[in-house]
């Protein structure tokens, strides 16, 4: 039998419950310390296939700023966080960007789009 | 110099700016001038790139830049007359404001005025680090701003002292961006950020962060070469024979933040000094009629989403003052007792609805808070968990406060 104890703060509301989980072979079998059935369901998600929205930025061109931010449009499982970030390394956009701009279709395969969040104008000529 | 009569001015086009500038438009005020120091609207939220903003006021989770955009959309629509690259300079007693514009000086009269200015970092200086003084040590918002505004980066090796949010924040940009991140060092038995932030901004990437260690010294001439970290005792004396050194090139400091109250100062309004911010009433009035004060230049906050409903509430008492409603007299003290850091407001009516905003000084479990008057206890509300990071709100509602002078707000055990 290989059991295993994981310590997780719940990170669904400010009671922040120290949660005590206990593994058998990978396999939740019981939790203790949280006060509502959201902490179950938290760590099971947690454990099982966590899910994180990722931001960060690309290179913009002919802005008022070097760079746009950008999201992907929806949380994406952990493990996929570095290959978008890879790619975003190689991402250039051309101002204007309004929020919300598709900036990258189904980056990386994570079945999220990548979409900017920052509203940037043009460069204005002299 | 340039002069002008205005109604309302607001000073700083952040967060707190837009929605007071937003709330007093509603409220029929039609002479508003909105007064921000940098090149754009939106304050410090435009290098918060990453996303957390807005599930309190919109019920959906938004990047800093998304939430500003709403309100720089709003504050278009409505047509507020807003100032970049202006600084304000100095306010005075009698609500005369000297800018700095491109224009070259403004000279604005005030009929009422609302601070909004902000906060800011609490640098190497203000926590006294010894060690040389070479490049590569920033704050950990000033790293932000270079890197998600300016595409600089600080350094690829780095320890970060403080896990304030901005800390922990800026351990999981740096990582994404390609840098290490060796700690992150808190001198407190506890982190100061938010429990959601040390998950996804630390563990998520195998940041070790020490708790009860700080940095004692840094090391290089030209570059940060290296920083010395030791273990600290109760009393927050580092303990020699634990010291380590960790190789790097940066250090980021995220030692709390500061409300950035020059122009209060000199103005004359006094100031409390458990938040750093303007003493104020439940009007968000400060010692000043008719300036109000809202956002982080009153306390700091630790969410977005309170400070631009506070603000709104400075936009609407500053409204009413200038249609001449009266508010009642606020003569009610209320004090921040044992276990409590600060409460704001500073006064209340006992007359109408109103909430208090507090922070306790040390995280908690299984609480109360209870309201006192003198010796007798008023009312009692449990918490099952209390934690510096994050801010407690009060409702006073339904509280029968006739006759008290001063109430006292507590933390005891539940």
């Amino acid at each position: 039998m290989a059991d295993s104890i994981k310590k997780l703060v719940c990170i669904i509301c400010p009671n922040s419950c120290e949660l005590t989980v206990y593994l058998d072979e990978g396999e939740i079998t019981k939790v203790k310390g949280n006060l509502c059935p959201k902490g179950v369901d938290y760590v099971r998600e947690e454990l099982y296939s966590p899910m994180r929205t990722v931001t960060s930025t690309v290179e913009l061109k002919g802005g008022v700023l070097p760079l746009a931010s950008v999201k992907t449009s929806k949380p994406i499982p952990k493990e996929k966080i570095m290959d978008v970030m890879d790619l975003l390394a190689d991402v250039m956009v051309w101002a204007p960007v309004e929020v919300g701009q598709l900036i990258v279709e189904n980056a990386g395969e994570s079945g999220a789009n990548i979409i900017s969040t920052k509203k940037i104008n043009k460069k204005r000529k002299h | 110099m340039k002069r002008r009569e205005i109604d309302l001015a607001v000073i700083g086009g952040g967060p707190a700016g837009m929605a007071a500038a937003l709330a007093a438009r509603e409220k029929n005020i039609k002479d508003i001038l909105l007064i921000e120091r940098n090149h754009r609207l939106g304050g410090i939220l435009k290098q918060c790139i990453h996303d957390g903003f807005g599930i309190e006021l919109f019920n959906e989770t938004l990047t800093g830049p998304e939430y500003a955009q709403r309100y720089v959309e709003k504050i278009h629509d409505k047509r507020i007359e807003y100032l970049t690259d202006t600084m304000v300079l100095s306010l005075s007693p009698d609500k005369k404001i000297i800018g700095a514009s491109p224009d070259g000086l403004l000279d604005i009269r005030a009929k009422a005025v609302i601070l909004a200015m902000g906060c800011r970092e609490r640098t190497r200086g203000n926590i006294a680090i010894p060690g040389s003084r070479p490049a590569g040590v920033y704050t950990a918002g000033c790293a932000q701003n270079f890197i998600n505004l300016k595409n600089y980066m600080v350094g690829k090796d780095v320890v970060i002292l403080g896990s304030g949010d901005i800390g922990l924040i800026m351990a999981r940009r740096l990582t994404l961006e390609g840098a290490r991140v060796h700690a992150v060092v808190e001198v407190l038995p506890y982190s100061s950020g938010l429990p959601r932030n040390i998950r996804q901004c630390l563990t998520d990437y195998d940041i070790p962060l020490y708790l009860n260690h700080t940095v004692t010294g840094v090391c290089g001439l030209k570059r940060v070469e290296s920083v010395r970290i030791a273990e600290v005792d109760d009393r927050w004396r580092p303990k020699p024979e634990t010291t380590k050194e960790i190789k790097c090139d940066t250090l980021l400091l995220s030692v709390g933040l500061i409300p950035e109250n020059e122009l209060s100062n000199a103005g004359g309004i006094k100031i409390n000094p458990d938040t750093g911010g303007p003493i104020v009433d439940e009007n968000l009035q400060t010692s000043i009629s008719g300036v109000y004060a809202c956002g982080n230049v009153l306390h700091v906050h630790d969410i977005v989403d309170w400070v631009s409903m506070e603000a709104s509430k400075a936009g609407v008492k500053a409204a009413e003052y200038l249609t001449g409603i009266k508010t009642s007299e606020c003569n009610i003290k209320i004090k921040a007792g044992c276990g409590i850091r600060y409460v704001m407001p500073d006064m209340i009516s006992g007359t109408r609805e109103t909430d208090l905003f507090l922070r306790v000084s040390a995280p908690g479990r299984n609480k109360k808070i209870t309201l006192k008057d003198k010796k007798k206890i008023l009312s009692s509300v449990p918490k099952v968990r209390v934690n510096p990071a994050e801010m407690i709100k009060l409702s006073l509602n339904g509280l029968d406060l006739s006759g008290v002078n001063e109430l006292e707000v507590q933390l005891e055990d539940g």
